[in-house]
């Protein structure tokens, strides 16, 4: 009845099965909703097709799509107003460069005229059909402009009482995939990586224990074991200054998170690549690092080890003795990262740069390579994905 | 058997697609949605708007499947085994009935509400498949299979601290509680302080999304937050006036403790009103 419909579900990748299909055509077969009435019948497709918020906005663009003809925007470059910018907005509003910077510009009033009008052609174009069409040029607003309306989009109507579909108005815009990072979503992909085990004061009974020793002996022998936890061991280390300090956001998420995930985490951080030593305070870095090989030493092989940075950096840095940018390092960072390698049996390199562009830096290739592709990108998906490789 | 919401529950139009198609296909429904939208008070208003019994089995993360099913005392059947009890010659004496078992035992369709399934280790879902999808399950201990008398209405509500697995969702309906527009809100409100006075929620729903709408707030009041607010301020008897205060030393809310719940929040929001008083200032 509605193949095409769930085809290209499918081809939008939203994980919709067979079994979920005919659920749903059985549900229209009941007659659940009264009449065929699209609004139902939207309401009713999704909640037996999606089954996770994250795929909310996508259902809802194929279904517009395939209902209505309205234009599918996947393929279409979008380029959103991040939502940072906004919320940087809060801490950032006042400070004296900035407010230069907007006398520079042409004053406060007239930016803010010049971003609500373009907010009002981009409400404009939405309702026609494709939402959120980039608009090039925002970099000054988005650093410095600040619009009520921009923040409360989709916030201030009804929904009931508005002529656009509730579909097309895509509500669930900010729940889609890889894009949002809070901590939370991170702390759950972290929580794939587990091995538990009993260690520590006998606090349970050992039911089959006691059973056997009972028959064993002829009296009830009661037997105690210790509690089930989660004995996983990780070793960060993070890459810092340069070009990661454009992602220093994601990586304090991700510190955070593993913080209060893992109750046995260390850490420490490494300009590049790794070489010869590394510290645990950025402040005091020149004085206070420690030899790598103590760290290798230190800390069982158990260990399952995350690497955190962009590996942008010029191949030399990695294959040459001497390649580091800051100290002449005796031995090459391909040589330590070997080491580490050869030390752990589990190990990844978490890297904030979108996957796409990987193959094209020469120094990620050589990473990723010397970590036998066991490289993932710092979104949800990634993390994910690489807490699967160390759980091996 | 239909959901249409209840006096005191306002429910979309969205939300009663899906439980009813829920409630005629006899599947489950998992409802998700932020925390204070009223996911767990779902199960109990259809309930009562079904007129059926409900049951409900709070998951905690110690949590097993089995425990749902029933549990064997092997413990004190070894105990009485040693004082020569008669008891021990039938195991049904041993044995407990979980929340499921109790749901599959009574008729007329019971709501069974597995609250939090998120909180259980990662495999709970998956062991529960079988017994949700057949509403049966298998005693070992004495043989007997236990079928459902009336296929109980299963509503699962998750706070999405784990994924659940793929084969458990696929034999479910799925309803993420979106957080309730002006409107929809005005409704609720309505529903439990009928007597307030309008201005008051006036005033008070524009600093409750205002507060919402802040850029970088980490704990964003939710709809039983904005209910607690309104009951304090109406037992206080605060005027409608004192929130439209523009006063710039009062432009904190009053009462926020009840909307505000993290001093990094209540910090954030005092620095902002401060910065909203300096352009008052500026522009008087």
């Amino acid at each position: 009845m509605f193949l095409n419909f769930f085809f290209d579900l499918k081809n939008a990748n939203l994980p919709v099965s067979l079994k979920e299909y005919l659920i749903l055509i059985e549900a229209m077969n009941k007659r659940v909703i009264d009449s065929f009435k699209i609004n139902d019948f939207y309401y009713l497709s999704r909640s037996a097709l999606v089954k996770d918020e994250r795929y909310l906005d996508k259902f809802d663009k194929v279904f517009g799509h395939s209902f209505k003809g309205l234009e599918n925007t996947s393929e279409i470059e979008e380029a959103e107003i991040p939502e940072e910018w906004l919320r940087l907005m809060g801490e950032k509003h006042l400070s004296d460069e900035e407010k230069k910077l907007i006398e520079s510009l042409g004053g406060w009033d007239k930016l803010m005229e010049t971003l609500k009008k373009r907010l009002e052609e981009q409400e404009k174009r939405h309702q026609g059909g494709s939402k959120w069409i980039g608009t090039g040029g925002t970099s000054p607003f988005g650093a410095y402009g600040y619009n009520p309306e921009g923040i409360r989009i989709g916030q201030t109507e009804s929904r009931h009482k508005k002529a656009v579909k509730v579909w097309d108005k895509r509500e669930f815009k900010n729940l889609d995939d890889d894009i949002e990072l809070g901590t939370r979503n991170i702390k759950i992909a972290l929580r794939r990586l587990r091995k538990f085990a009993r260690e520590g004061a006998e606090t349970e009974l050992d039911l089959d224990g006691t059973i056997k020793s009972t028959a064993h002996k002829g009296y009830i022998d009661v037997k105690m074991v210790p509690e089930r936890r989660n004995k996983i061991k990780v070793l960060i280390f993070f890459d810092v200054g340069g070009s990661m300090d454009a992602h220093i956001k994601i990586c304090e998420e991700l510190f955070s998170a593993a913080r209060t995930e893992f109750k046995h985490m260390e850490y420490f951080y490494f300009h590049n690549c790794l070489y010869d030593y590394v510290w645990k305070d950025n402040t005091r870095r020149y004085n206070e690092h420690q030899s790598t090989w103590d760290v290798l030493h230190k800390y069982p092989s158990d260990y399952k080890i995350i690497f955190v940075g962009d590996a942008e950096m010029s191949p030399y840095e990695i294959t040459y003795p001497g390649g580091s940018t800051e100290y002449w390092n005796e031995e090459s960072g391909q040589t330590w990262l070997t080491r580490t390698l050869n030390t752990y049996e589990n190990a990844i390199w978490l890297n904030p740069v979108p996957e796409k562009y990987w193959g094209r830096i020469a120094s990620t290739t050589v990473i990723k390579q010397l970590f036998s592709d066991r490289m993932f990108s710092l979104t949800i998906e990634g993390i994910d994905k690489a807490m699967r490789e160390l759980n091996k | 058997m239909k959901f249409e919401g209840t006096k005191s529950y306002i429910a979309t139009e969205d939300l009663k697609v899906a439980v009813n198609a829920a409630i005629t296909l006899e599947r489950p429904i998992i409802v998700k949605g932020e925390p204070g939208t009223g996911k767990t008070m779902l199960a109990h208003e259809i309930a009562n708007a079904l007129g059926s019994k409900i049951i409900t089995w709070h998951i905690k993360s110690t949590t097993k499947a089995q425990q749902g099913l029933y549990e064997y005392d092997a413990v004190s059947r070894l105990r009485d085994s040693q004082l020569g009890d008669k008891k021990i010659n039938d195991i049904g004496n041993y044995i407990s009935k979980g929340k499921l078992w109790e749901a599959f035992e009574s008729t007329g369709r019971p709501i069974l509400l597995i609250d939090e399934i998120d909180k259980a280790d990662i495999e709970f879902p998956n062991d529960l498949l079988l017994e949700l999808d057949k509403m049966e399950f298998f005693v070992y201990e004495t043989g007997e299979t236990i079928k459902a008398k009336d296929r109980p209405i299963v509503i699962i509500t998750s706070n999405n601290e784990k994924e659940l697995p793929d084969a458990f969702l696929r034999r479910c309906f799925f309803h993420y509680i979106k957080f309730p527009d002006v409107s929809t809100m005005e409704q609720i409100v309505q529903v439990h302080f009928p007597d307030i006075k309008s201005d008051l929620i006036r005033e008070a729903f524009k600093i409750f999304y205002d507060i919402r709408d802040v850029p970088g707030i980490k704990k964003k009041p939710s709809t039983s937050e904005l209910i607690d607010w309104l009951k304090l301020l109406m037992t206080d008897d605060i005027d409608a006036k004192a929130l439209k205060e523009k006063d710039p030393n009062k432009l904190i809310p009053p009462l926020h403790g009840a909307l505000l719940k993290n001093e990094q929040d209540v910090h954030l929001f005092e620095r902002l009103a401060f910065i909203s008083r300096r352009e008052n200032d500026n522009s008087e």
